[in-house]
């Protein structure tokens, strides 16, 4: 890690502090009242309509509509807590299932009742999982908003009973901290410190409760910049982009293992998504 | 046969730990690079790790001494100073390739130009409040430290490869990868170390 001066540790103990209170863009601690405020007022603006519960609506008529060859709805689909059971399920994903031999986070799970239920093809399935620039939401995007919705206030609880989601959660902590590429990048370069920025983008540290919660509970997210709802595999895909890396294979065991290591990391935390970030 | 108890009360307790292992390496790197796949110019490949990645990875950034040091000195050794010994080019230029953050994703093009995006991480000129913490600020970089020929050979060989100075930085190698030619790194020098710079107003 770069050093840091003694005066950095002041001014990130005070951004800190801006922080707890607003959760504002950190740089703006630097005294720039008129920033905050309209950072503030823009916030607020957005808490008053978050487009993703359009996307929700959608996703909700797509899970109950007969589709597919099989022409059956996803209703008897078994996200862990039960067939047809939705409530507070993604909160306890991804976890371990017997019919799969596998763990599956929640868009792997999705793939898998799609094809076994519904009879879809799996490479067509899984071939576009979200939607280009000011394109239609897909509907794997859609129908993740519907399920995550019914999770929203209940506790993250990523299990970690079976030894295939021990398994899951050591190769994602592996993952995390591997650097690699032209640009030496882990994700932990990002994401394992304290109030750390690009630009004045806030990284949520993975190795302490309260930012891995905050992070963890609040994606998948409708993304203002991008007029889109983006899920948690999303996340992850532009992650990696940007870390210069290759490109995660949608639902692969890699990014299902990744996402388990962060949430156990964030173990206890609130659900609150689909949230609405900048 | 008090022996006997406490062996078979061991065997016990370690048959309870023993219940669960943990992937091995060769494992969970197997299953790591089955789960990324070529795109653009960025390609599987970049899952080989060199050595200092692997050191840095496994020893969270902080290798033992005898290792860092030797890491420190292999890095110093392969930085390729200019031929010409013409440090700074035009800051104007350098504020431009600190600004830019494109450069080796699978959505720019291969062989374009990339960036620094310096400002992702560090603080630079006054003018620009949108800029990162990661790395420390470098606003006054020259006025601090003087314009002599040891600062600019020292800089040069921090932004070429920095882990010449600290061999688990989480900087890029902007010479030693490739990411910016010599010219581009004569901008940025300027940025940096031109009196004239807004970073030194």
């Amino acid at each position: 890690m770069l050093n840091r001066r003694p005066l950095c540790h002041l001014r990130a103990a005070l951004l800190a502090l801006a922080g707890a209170f607003a959760c504002v863009p950190a740089a703006v601690a630097q005294g720039d009242d008129k920033t905050l405020q309209e950072i503030e007022r823009y916030r607020q603006a957005l808490l008053e309509g978050n487009p993703a519960e359009l996307v929700a609506m959608r996703g909700e008529e797509l899970w109950k509509t007969p589709r597919g060859p099989a022409k059956a709805s996803l209703e008897k689909c078994d996200l862990g807590l039960g067939p047809g059971v939705v409530k507070g399920a993604y909160a306890q994903l991804p976890r371990y299932f017997a019919d799969a031999d596998q763990v599956m986070d929640f868009e792997a799970r999705l793939v898998h009742c799609m094809v076994t239920l519904q009879g879809f093809d799996r490479a067509a399935a899984v071939k576009s999982p979200f939607s280009g620039a000011g394109q239609r939401q897909t509907e794997i995007e859609a129908i993740t908003a519907f399920v995550v919705e019914q999770s929203r206030g209940m506790p993250i609880a990523v299990p970690q009973s079976h030894p295939k989601e021990r398994d899951a959660f050591e190769r994602g902590k592996r993952l995390f901290y591997m650097r690699s590429g032209p640009y030496d990048f882990a994700c932990s370069t990002c994401h394992g410190v304290d109030n750390q920025r690009i630009r004045l983008q806030d990284l949520p540290n993975f190795e302490r409760v309260p930012p891995a919660q905050r992070a963890f509970s609040t994606w998948p997210a409708y993304r203002v910049s991008q007029g889109a709802l983006r899920t948690m595999q999303w996340r992850l895909n532009d992650c990696f982009r940007q870390q210069r890396w290759p490109e995660p294979v949608f639902i692969s065991q890699g990014t299902i293992d990744l996402i388990t290591f962060l949430g156990v990391k964030a173990a206890g935390g609130k659900m609150d998504s689909p949230a609405i970030k900048r | 046969m008090k022996t006997t108890i406490l062996v078979s009360a061991a065997a016990v307790a370690l048959a309870a730990c023993a219940t669960y292992s943990p992937p091995s390496d060769q494992e969970t790197m197997a299953v790591i690079k089955s789960s990324f796949r070529d795109r653009g110019q960025a390609k599987v490949d970049r899952l080989n790790q060199t050595e200092l990645q692997k050191v840095c990875t496994e020893t969270g950034n902080n290798p033992p001494k005898d290792v860092r040091e030797r890491l420190e000195k292999a890095a110093l050794a392969g930085v390729r100073y200019p031929a010409d010994g013409k440090w700074l080019g035009d800051y104007k230029l350098g504020e431009r390739i600190a600004q830019t953050g494109v450069g080796m994703q699978w959505s720019d093009q291969a062989g374009a130009a990339a960036g620094g995006n310096c400002y992702a991480c560090h603080e630079l000129s006054k003018a620009e409040i949108s800029y990162g913490n990661i790395g420390p600020s470098l606003n006054n970089y020259g006025k601090l430290r003087g314009y002599s020929d040891d600062i600019k050979k020292y800089t040069w060989a921090k932004i070429w490869n920095t882990h010449s100075f600290n061999a688990c930085s989480s900087m890029p190698r902007f010479g030693d990868a490739g990411i910016l030619t010599e010219d581009q790194i004569r901008h940025v020098m300027a940025l940096l170390l031109d009196p004239q710079s807004p970073v030194n107003k």
